[in-house]
């Protein structure tokens, strides 16, 4: 291993975690929702949920509309996907099965699960981190890619 | 109230994965590249996002309604089953094959990135063949 210096940026990654905080504080203090965007989304395509789709339509509108915010007031950061459009199909296939089964993601799991210290969630979260790094060594170190 | 509040959290989840550099896949996949060249900036997002998260669910878990009047609503799953181990992994290796979560995925598609798009149908397509699996299993037993 050795270390990316030139792409550390850990001030702006604190800043926008801090920021990650803060709204997971906000949907829970005021809304007493937890911010799992897995289950947040998952929930607008569940009948059951029906009478919950608005804070839930609302939440995800935030999200689409934060770059369209951000670009209000200056260019938004470089972003890149390298993947291709058939790994990125089956890749989206995985991360909506698997978050929607395994009842979390990164927010919900990695994020305010972790802060609740959540068994379950510590558990969920160190295997698709190792999962996530496992593919991420297989593509680029064993397939080359 | 609570539709705008939920508004509100989400432009300043997206605003944080903006900044934090989540929604860019390309430095995700670079924190998960360990064996290569890594890039540890996510551990502070995760750092700065549980510092806060700590003390938000110290002080609300203690509530039984939140601030403004509604119940609070905890996950109540205790048990570690084969069901969250199998879908955290699931999860974890589409992570690791684009470096995309749903949470950027969503922001890449206000961003107007058409690979952005493409990602957010297949994660409904995605889940929308859990709710089916799930009807079918109800319906065999």
């Amino acid at each position: 291993m050795t270390i990316d210096w030139s792409h550390f940026t850990p001030l702006t990654a604190l800043c926008g975690g801090l920021l990650i905080g803060l709204s997971a504080a906000v949907l829970l203090l005021c809304n007493g929702r937890i911010a799992g965007i897995s289950g947040i989304v998952g929930g607008l395509l569940q009948r059951s949920k029906a009478g919950d789709f608005g804070w839930r339509a609302a939440f995800v509108s935030g999200l689409i509309l934060a770059p369209v915010l951000y670009r209000v007031f200056g260019e938004l950061p470089q972003s890149r996907i390298d993947a291709h459009w058939a790994t990125l199909v089956v890749a989206g296939v995985l991360v909506g099965f698997g978050s929607r089964l395994g009842s979390g993601c990164t927010s919900g799991h990695g994020v305010c699960g972790i802060s609740r210290l959540s068994p379950r969630s510590l558990v969920a979260t160190a295997t698709f981190m190792s999962t996530g790094f496992i593919a991420v060594y297989i593509v680029r170190h064993l397939l080359g890619g | 109230m609570n539709i705008l509040i939920a508004l509100l959290s989400g432009l300043i989840f997206g605003l944080g994965l903006i900044i934090s550099g989540m929604a860019n896949p390309a430095k995700v996949l670079g924190f998960l590249d360990l064996a290569g060249n890594w890039d540890p900036s996510l551990i502070f997002v995760m750092g700065g996002a549980i510092a806060l998260g700590v003390v938000a669910f110290r002080f609300g878990g203690r509530r039984s309604a939140s601030l403004l009047g509604q119940p609070m609503q905890m996950p109540t799953a205790k048990q570690i089953d084969q069901r969250l181990v199998v879908g955290s992994a699931i999860f974890g290796v589409g992570w690791g094959l684009a470096g995309i979560c749903p949470g950027p995925a969503l922001v890449l598609l206000g961003a107007g990135a058409v690979k952005g798009v493409v990602f957010v149908l297949a994660l409904l397509a995605g889940m929308a063949l859990f709710e089916a699996s799930q009807r079918w299993l109800t319906s065999r037993r």
